[in-house]
């Protein structure tokens, strides 16, 4: 483990679950760790949320109003991004704010898997911000949604800026994937090769074992620092999603 | 040269990317300090934007870190 930091993003059968559920086109279908991990985060989201706020107290106590603040936290964060009119769409963009931010967070538990470290999980859900996006801007404006190609400017500019404009609106679902995945990755690579200098160090001997004191702190703090990017990156997910939806429901006029 | 001398000196050089994010998230911090510090009134409006073009100068830096430990790792 200490010296194989990326072991920890190996996919595996979960426990006892050897054998494959299923077959889909000759490919056997598993119930990976990262399967196990997600069916948790979900159920102590769901479950958080929902026991949170069931009893409906009228003064808040501590779960109440972490709830309600999460609440109004990502409902500011639509309506400042986007406007009144992007509200409806409070619950695809909270679910998902709530999944990524617990995914990171549920990954920062020492031995249990980051879900969010597979670009396959970040990219799905690139994908559907993505489809959600071109959907809503084409049942919206209809063909005019392509005047989001078109920024304002004279025409000589146009020729270099709409190829411009379409690269950068494809390479959204990537960037905003890796953008997910490769924080998570690094962070915990970084924290896995800092417990590798631990071990190295505490198994010299001598004088050397109490200088891996040094290394144990810096994981302290590598780990806190980690915790606030846990949470950047799943709130930076959740308003380029509502910046994405902005342009597809105002083009490029301002909310 | 061996092809797993090659692929640690290939590693190495694409962290050279981080500079870059270095140099990107100075600037945004610094950018916003002294903004912040010129007009105190607005700076509590702009912590949106600050996180967000932190995040976005992580990022790229982040890229280049991905490509050198697929060499590394793979």
């Amino acid at each position: 483990m200490a010296m194989q930091p990326m072991e920890q993003f190996e996919v595996a059968p979960a426990m006892g679950m050897d054998h494959p559920l299923f077959h889909l086109f000759g490919y056997p279908i598993y119930f990976t760790n990262q399967s196990l991990l997600m069916v948790i985060v979900v159920m102590a989201a769901a479950s958080f949320l929902s026991l949170a706020v069931k009893p409906g107290r009228l003064v808040p106590n501590k779960t109440q109003s972490l709830a309600e603040v999460s609440y109004e936290f990502v409902a500011n964060m639509i309506h400042s991004a986007t406007g009144e009119d992007g509200l409806k769409f409070f619950p695809f963009v909270f679910s998902l704010f709530i999944f990524v931010l617990f995914c990171n967070f549920f990954g920062m538990v020492p031995g249990s898997f980051t879900v969010t470290s597979q670009i396959a999980v970040t990219f799905s859900l690139a994908c559907l911000v993505i489809a959600v996006v071109v959907v809503t801007g084409f049942a919206k404006h209809g063909l005019g949604f392509f005047k989001l190609f078109v920024p304002h400017a004279p025409w000589y500019l146009l020729v270099l800026l709409i190829p411009i404009e379409v690269i950068s609106f494809l390479t959204r679902p990537i960037s905003l994937s890796v953008r997910l995945f490769a924080n998570m990755l690094a962070g915990h690579t970084m924290l896995a090769v800092f417990a590798g200098f631990v071990i190295l160090l505490g198994g010299a001997g001598g004088a050397l074992t109490t200088l891996s004191i040094l290394p144990m702190a810096l994981i302290v703090a590598i780990m806190l620092l980690e915790l606030l990017v846990a949470f950047l990156q799943a709130y930076v997910f959740a308003i380029l999603t509502c910046i994405y939806l902005n342009e597809a429901l105002h083009l490029h006029d301002q909310h | 040269m061996d092809v797993h001398a090659a692929k640690m000196i290939g590693a190495g050089i694409a962290c050279i990317a981080l500079v870059g994010a270095g140099i990107g998230i100075g600037n945004v911090f610094g950018s916003y300090l002294q903004g912040a510090l010129r007009n105190p009134g607005a700076a509590a409006t702009q912590t949106t934007n600050l996180l967000l073009g932190f995040a976005l100068c992580e990022a790229t830096g982040l890229f280049g870190l991905v490509i050198a430990l697929i060499i590394l790792f793979t």
